[in-house]
């Protein structure tokens, strides 16, 4: 199922990002040239980049505007810089304060690694190293939730966990992760696991060991590299995301980084605090600007190799 | 090494049943419980791993979709029982709902024109990082990290600021005497500016485009070259052919995931879909009919219109795969 996607192409590709292009060769007289184009493409790659880089750039020094100041001018520098936004977002909002919302998305967040790592790996092994009845329909299944629309299910789960009393805890969020609904990393971990050789787990089968032994004492250790992937993949997107909290969470005790914005943003529409606004914004990014700075090579790397979305 | 190999040779004569499995190819010895015992133990460690999965596979996904499909003929408010009314969510939908017929039509607008230009900006910018090795870790992380955080509530924040009145963007512009007079509170532009906030997420497509570009062999482009085939030509008759299949993996994910935008509609909008209803994409159209207004049976229409036609957006392109997917041989 997996090359219909023409994915055996890009299974192999992330060895060759960093691949050198074959040495250059060049005449002595296409050596001026050369050196030319390598300028305006230097200049034009430093152009893009700045233009992709301006609104987080803007983000940053506008947590140090005065209210006053935006709207103002187009200057992306402070004239009178203050730490005063800093000072209201910490207070919180709702009377709930900053560091319960951030508390929150800590929580769901690191639920979210936990669930995913433990839930995506069983089945990636299931997929990958198990014949058992019925794998290549289940395979073909999973497959195809990759390419369903979310929102087919938000009603009838919605439903679910109303009627379960769920409503305004971190359940709804939360259990889908433990229970591997995310085929995306399944996918990706079984793509990896196929690429492992089968000969230590063959061996530790002649000396008698079941499937969960090489599962744990081998493949799981093997497969660290995906599996910091999908972890850190499940961390961002769980932090980021709007709707599943949007949907279940009721009280601002209970808010997320995310949910917490909305009211910031809510309040600003009616002419409020817009350095709060923005502040807050850059504090709820922070971590994921982090994490992104810290860990840039496995995502960047772990796209290549699947074709995973940010 | 020996010593596995030792190992093999004793153990491989027992079955874990400790019988005889020298008798394996001879099936009137009955030899095949042994073997059937051993599959039963595989599907049961099979299913033992998979059993997250499959809880989640038919208790989150396959039992809510029929559901869904259920509610979807009955109109429904959560507080008393789902009435059947045959096809009238649907009628209702097509005949006489001019905001879904809207929602449906920025979001094609935005599927349609968003995803296009996507790629093209991806594939441009991988084959500028491709074409020099300087920098290009810099630039790559650089190209990519919009498309971690784009879809956040932070970042469509930031979408709303800059195109506000008095933004960012609506003082570049009317520095150059153009004045638009901020793009979120105007019907005509507020769509162009998510579509801009969707292009602006290429980083993740430019990576896989940019891994394909490596893959392709230079000897391709050398002949080519001999052949006298200048830029423009070996771009289409070797870059396009031989990158078709991840083109096709990027289109089939990127046309799906556009569909589903949702929290930067929400967050722009705050939440009214608005002005005139040009950021009430189908997501949020969804959302506002069957958590705002109660109406679940009608939202879950909505729901399974959505499914239908991504559905076959897909069988589209997978059908017509074979003739503009190029899959070289050695790839197989």
């Amino acid at each position: 199922m997996s090359t219909t996607f023409g994915q055996p192409a890009i299974e192999t590709l992330a060895h060759n990002l960093d691949a050198r292009p074959d040495a250059p060769r060049p005449r002595r007289r296409r050596i001026k040239r050369r050196t030319w184009q390598t300028v305006i493409w230097a200049i034009v790659l430093i152009a893009l980049t700045a233009l992709v880089l301006y609104p987080l750039v803007w983000l940053v020094f506008s947590t140090f505007k005065p209210n006053a100041e935006f709207g103002q001018s187009i200057a992306i520098l402070p004239r009178n810089p203050t730490l005063d936004n800093y000072a209201t977002v910490a207070q919180g909002i709702a009377g709930v304060p900053m560091w319960k919302f951030f508390l929150n998305s800590l929580i769901i967040a690191g639920g979210s690694v936990i669930g995913t790592v433990f839930s995506a790996s069983l089945a990636a092994y299931a997929f990958a190293r198990i014949q058992f009845k019925g794998l290549g329909i289940l395979f073909a299944a999973m497959i195809g939730t990759l390419l369903l629309p979310f929102h087919v299910v938000i009603i009838p789960q919605y439903i679910i966990f109303n009627k379960l009393g769920l409503i305004d805890t971190f359940v709804p969020i939360l259990l889908p992760k433990f229970l591997a609904t995310e085929a995306f990393f399944v996918f990706l971990l079984v793509q990896f696991i196929r690429q492992m050789p089968r000969d230590m787990d063959e061996a530790a089968r002649i000396d008698g060991a079941g499937h969960w032994r090489i599962f744990w004492s081998i493949i799981l250790p093997l497969i660290k590299p995906a599996l910091i992937t999908c972890a850190i993949f499940a961390f961002i997107w769980s932090w980021n995301d709007f709707l599943g909290p949007l949907l279940y969470l009721t009280s601002p005790d209970n808010y997320p980084l995310p949910i917490a914005l909305r009211l910031y943003n809510d309040a600003s529409s009616g002419g409020a605090d817009y350095g709060a606004t923005v502040t807050a914004s850059f504090v709820a990014l922070l971590p994921v600007l982090l994490f992104f700075l810290v860990f840039q090579r496995f995502l960047v790397d772990g796209v290549a190799t699947q074709g995973l979305k940010g | 090494m020996s010593t596995t190999a030792t190992r093999v040779i004793v153990t491989d004569r027992k079955a874990p049943s400790g019988r005889s499995l020298f008798r394996k190819g001879s099936p009137e010895l009955g030899t095949r419980p042994g073997i059937r015992a051993r599959q039963r133990r595989e599907s049961l460690a099979g299913y033992g791993f998979l059993t997250p999965w499959l809880i989640g596979f038919f208790g989150l996904t396959i039992i809510p979709m029929g559901w869904s499909l259920y509610l979807s003929f009955t109109k429904y408010n959560i507080f008393t029982p789902p009435k059947w009314i045959g096809l009238d969510n649907y009628v209702r939908l097509f005949t006489n709902d001019p905001s879904f017929m809207q929602a449906a039509q920025i979001t094609l607008i935005y599927v349609l024109v968003g995803t296009p230009i996507t790629l093209a900006a991806a594939l441009a910018v991988a084959m500028l990082l491709n074409y020099r090795d300087r920098g290009s870790g810099f630039f790559r992380s650089s190209f990519y990290a919009p498309s971690l955080i784009g879809g956040s509530v932070s970042v469509a924040i930031v979408w709303r600021a800059m195109f506000a009145n008095d933004g960012p963007v609506d003082q570049s512009l009317s520095f150059f005497g153009i004045d638009l007079g901020g793009w979120i509170g105007n019907p005509a532009l507020v769509l162009p500016a998510m579509i801009l906030l969707h292009v602006w997420q290429f980083g993740a497509t430019m990576v896989i485009f940019l891994a394909g570009l490596k893959q392709i062999p230079k000897e391709l482009y050398e002949a080519a070259e001999m052949d006298g085939a200048g830029p423009w030509h070996r771009f289409r008759a070797v870059t396009i052919p031989m990158l078709s299949p991840v083109i096709f993996f990027n289109l089939l994910l990127g046309l799906i995931g556009a569909f589903q935008v949702f929290a930067s509609a929400y967050i722009i909008s705050n939440g009214t879909g608005g002005p005139a209803g040009m950021t009430n994409f189908i997501t949020l159209y969804l959302y506002k009919r069957g958590f705002s207004d109660g109406q679940m049976g009608y939202a879950a229409a909505i729901a399974w219109v959505l499914l239908i036609v991504v559905a076959i957006i897909a069988f589209i392109l997978f059908r017509t795969q074979k003739s503009w997917v190029h899959y070289s041989g050695d790839n197989r």
